[in-house]
């Protein structure tokens, strides 16, 4: 395939770049304990939870930016972000999507998540987050019969503070590291989800957030809880309007898994990743773990990530219950100037625990991306067993793929396998489908395809066609 | 550097106090010791939050107050005898605690080729030849014990092969610390230079009787274009001694270097191996083989730095860990973005016998270079269960066919070694020392 052909696709422009007019009810920039007393009154928050927030930004305070990850950017200016904003609408509170700004369906609509629709088409549940506040939650009818709480964060603070405080902080404590620290003080909103005893939810739950306020860092806070014998799937998509300054995503996401539950994790992130020089894009900054608190529960992470100018995640299982099984799935793209240090962590420690972890890397311009993993087996941990898989590909002589894999085994009885290869797609490949009548352009996207294909079967059917439309706009072709 | 670290260091004081031994010194060794000793007080004893030295504690190193160890210690003869290897015709030179000692060199290892030095690393300074050889690793500099050795040496030996002579016999460096009521650091430097076209089997032996000895050796290669140099290092040093050494290759043009390290002994035994590919059409092997049983830690970093196209590196290390024994391994690959075309793969498998052992191992992969081959695997396990079911349906008992399977896992490793002799030495050294494996010999 040709240069010039190559630069043409990996310059396309970013297809969901728009910012909807919507007057936002901001916090001025800054961040300080009258701050976090502002989102906290402002939200109408118990004591407790005050206190939480204070605790944490006072350890927020202590704490240095984490700099090992592979990835540069300019420091962050932390007194320059507001940290609160909501639509004005919010205050209405509507009850239906009649009652939701029409702006605001217009901008779903955009984005290919018209919300009526959905609702009947999809059986899909979703919990839309517009910058921080949740504006619509549909089939909450149909779930609220099962028992099944799925609401936004401070719904549920209000409705269910036992759970919440029961729950909150107890996989990702406050003090864990510098972004969650930032966000258990300042978070605004997100999504709970709570699946009683023995109940297994009807349908896939989902959660689209978006960053849409210029300035305002998005401090998502999402727990789920499955009870025992619970399965729940979950799925979060996002897609970012166009800027030129960098934003902060500093997102927490909490799992806990009772005995014999399940728990699958679904996530495709495109947020606005930068023009093709670099500039702008966002800085995505998360932490998400999920606890296999019982015996033979399953946590299950599936991850699409091809957007953010800078991607740090490592979504995590500590495989506490015996029996318990955790599971990684994920393909990162990275295109033009993006930077992504991605990975996991299983923390083997209760006996007979599985995990498998399977992530395909994919680079193409200046892209730099690394997988960067820990599989630790505690002492107690009999008869451990993980397998690792980490591929990368390489599109054009720009881009970087690195692997970073820790292994610590601290028991005889582990098994434990890490295998890794970085490749470019061949010529030769190319031509074998060029001669069965592909062109070059499809001949890459159906090896690319091929390539994530065992991180894409895992994922839920709604997403997989997405995922598939995503890498082939953010990738389609850039090889030769 | 600040002015308070150099009051407060223990060896920073030292060297000052040595000021007037050095003057005797050429002025270019003055200078290269003094940059060293200013880059040791930058970066201090590393300690387990520095990331190359996470899983290795040397806490122990840095409590105790070393001297530095004297020259002409008496030694046993028996001693240096067990360093030797049995019926391998080698060029043997003995070291004892850092220092070349050619009163000890057994008498069938004068005749060399024409132009061929092998000698005392001290006698080569005061002549000149080393000056555009040593400290000529650019990748040191974050080595804060190879920036020791640089500040204290005061021997080690000095190789140099001319263009297109091929050594016959290998060379063979003895290297042996003695037993002292001190705490003593003894700093072998090693300087091997294989002009182009050359061909130099070098092996290493480090062993010793002390408790409290570190050994803090360097080991300086230059091969040059088309020349080879298969470099073997056994490492059976006491298991209450200290041992940290790091290996630095350079390579020319379609030079081969390969690495082979064993390491057995001492109590903590760290080796930094790092090579760099100058030109193209270079071509590297890097085998390791550690047992840590007892309390001991093997610690291997290796760095391949693939910096020009076409080049080739394979890696395999294979680590067994019995008792209280804990094995770290960090290999790391690095593509730069010129380095198209480079072939690589890297293995580490380890075997864990006992509850208490430990593995560390991070097999790392930076890759810049789009067209390359690349991959890497790590394993931890026990032996296969299907394996020895298979061994014992033969009618193997079961201590017998774990044996059996270890001694396979382990010497599997030693195949790549060309030489006979040298690698039934070799493997004797480690069935030795590994659990129930010589019962085997007397069925065979």
């Amino acid at each position: 395939m040709s240069t010039r052909e190559i630069k043409d696709l990996t310059r396309r422009d970013y297809q969901y770049g728009f910012v909807t007019d919507i007057e936002s009810d901001s916090a001025p920039p800054g961040l300080s304990e009258d701050i976090v007393r502002f989102i906290s009154a402002k939200k109408n928050e118990p004591e407790w939870l005050l206190d939480w927030r204070l605790k944490a930004y006072r350890s927020w305070l202590e704490m240095t930016e984490p700099k090992w990850a592979a990835v540069s950017y300019p420091p962050i200016d932390f007194q320059s972000i507001s940290y609160y904003s909501a639509p004005k609408s919010k205050t209405d509170g509507p009850k239906s999507l009649d009652e939701v700004d029409p702006e605001l369906l217009e901008t779903y609509k955009k984005l290919g998540i018209p919300l009526h629709e959905q609702e009947m088409l999809a059986g899909v549940a979703v919990d839309a987050v517009f910058d921080s506040v949740s504006v619509a939650t549909t089939f909450k009818g149909k779930l609220n019969d099962l028992g099944i709480i799925f609401c936004s964060f401070s719904e549920a603070v209000q409705e269910h503070p036992e759970l919440v405080r029961q729950y909150l902080g107890s996989v990702v404590p406050i003090t864990d590291n510098f972004y969650a620290a930032l966000n258990s003080a300042v978070f605004s909103d997100g999504s709970f989800c709570y699946i009683p005893k023995g109940v297994r939810c009807p349908m896939e739950l989902s959660t689209y957030f978006r960053i849409n306020a210029a300035n305002t860092g998005q401090f998502e806070r999402t727990l789920i809880v499955a009870d025992d014998g619970a399965t729940v799937s979950y799925l979060e998509g996002c897609t970012a309007p166009q800027r030129d300054e960098n934003q902060l995503h500093a997102a927490v996401v909490e799992l806990v898994a009772l005995e014999e539950s399940n728990i699958k994790y679904s996530t495709v992130q495109n947020w606005y990743p930068g023009d093709k020089n670099g500039k702008g894009g966002i800085y995505n900054f998360v932490t998400k773990r999920g606890k296999c608190a019982g015996r033979n529960s399953k946590i299950s992470w599936t991850q699409v990530e091809t957007g953010s100018a800078i991607t740090w995640k490592y979504p995590s299982c500590l495989l506490q219950g015996d029996g318990s099984v955790g599971e990684f799935y994920s393909v990162a793209v990275t295109n033009n100037y993006q930077q992504a240090d991605t990975g996991t962590k299983m923390i083997h420690i209760g006996k007979n625990t599985k995990s498998t972890i399977i992530s395909k890397g994919i680079s193409a311009g200046h892209g730099q991306q690394t997988y960067r993993g820990l599989v630790k087996v505690l002492k107690g941990a009999e008869n451990a067993r993980n397998y690792s898989q980490c591929d990368s590909l390489l599109l054009g002589d720009q881009c970087g793929a690195h692997t970073v894999p820790y292994l610590e085994v601290k028991n005889p009885s582990a098994h434990v396998e890490h295998e890794a290869s970085t490749s470019k797609i061949s010529e030769d490949q190319v031509y074998y489908c060029q001669q069965r009548g592909l062109s070059a352009e499809d001949a890459v996207s159906l090896i690319v395809n091929g390539f994530c294909k065992e991180v894409f079967r895992e994922l839920p059917m709604e997403f997989a066609v997405e995922a598939q439309k995503l890498l082939g706009v953010t990738l389609e072709g850039s090889v030769g | 550097m600040s002015p308070a670290l150099t009051r407060n260091d223990p060896w920073v004081e030292r060297f000052t106090t040595l000021e007037r031994t050095r003057s005797q010194e050429p002025a270019w060794l003055q200078s290269c010791r003094q940059t060293a000793i200013d880059r040791f007080a930058e970066l201090g004893l590393p300690t387990t939050r520095h990331e190359a030295w996470k899983y290795t504690n040397v806490a122990a190193i840095a409590k105790e107050t070393f001297a530095l160890a004297p020259a002409d210690a008496p030694v046993a003869a028996e001693d240096l005898e067990s360093l030797r290897v049995p019926d391998l015709d080698a060029h043997e030179v003995v070291i004892v605690d850092g220092r070349f000692r050619s009163d000890l060199a057994p008498a069938s290892s004068t005749a060399l080729p024409d132009g061929v030095v092998v000698g005392s690393l001290a006698s080569a300074l005061t002549n000149g030849d080393l000056e555009s050889w040593l400290e000529q690793h650019p990748d040191r500099e974050d080595l804060a014990f190879a920036a020791l050795n640089t500040a204290f040496f005061q021997d080690g030996v000095f190789i140099r092969v001319p263009k297109n002579v091929v050594l016959d016999r290998p060379v063979h460096v003895q290297h042996w610390r003695t037993a002292d009521d001190r705490a003593l650091l003894a700093t072998p430097r090693l300087v091997v230079v294989a002009e182009s076209g050359s061909q130099l089997e070098l092996i290493e032996t480090y062993g010793g009787s002390g408790e409290s000895q570190l050994t803090d050796a360097v080991s300086e290669i230059f091969v040059g274009a088309n020349a080879s140099v298969q470099h073997v290092k056994l490492q059976v040093e006491s298991s209450r001694a200290w041992h940290v050494a790091a290996i630095l290759a350079r390579l020319e043009r379609d030079a081969r270097y390969a690495s082979h390290s064993i390491s057995l002994g001492a109590a903590i035994a760290r080796n930094d191996i790092r090579v760099r590919f100058e030109a193209e059409g270079g071509d590297t092997t890097l085998n390791g083989l550690f047992f840590a049983t007892g309390e001991q830690l093997v610690d291997h970093h290796t760095v391949v730095d693939h910096r020009v196209p076409h080049c080739t590196s394979r890696e395999l290390y294979k680590g067994i860990l019995d008792e209280r024994g804990h094995g770290v391994f960090d290999g790391k690959v690095w593509v730069r973005e010129q380095a198209q075309k480079t072939d690589s793969s890297q293995t580490n498998r380890n075997l864990i016998l006992s509850r208490d052992a430990i593995i560390d191992t991070k097999p790392q992969l930076e890759i810049y270079a789009d067209d390359v081959r690349c991959a890497h695997g790590a394993t931890i396990g026990q032996l296969d269960a299907d394996a020895l079911y298979y061994l014992r349906s033969r009618g193997i008992a079961e201590a017998k066919a774990r044996s059996l399977l270890m001694r396979g896992f382990a010497t599997d490793v030693l195949t790549a070694i060309a030489s006979e002799p040298l690698r039934a030495a070799l493997e004797r050294r480690l069935l030795e020392r590994l659990p129930g494996a010589l019962d085997l010999e007397g069925d065979q």
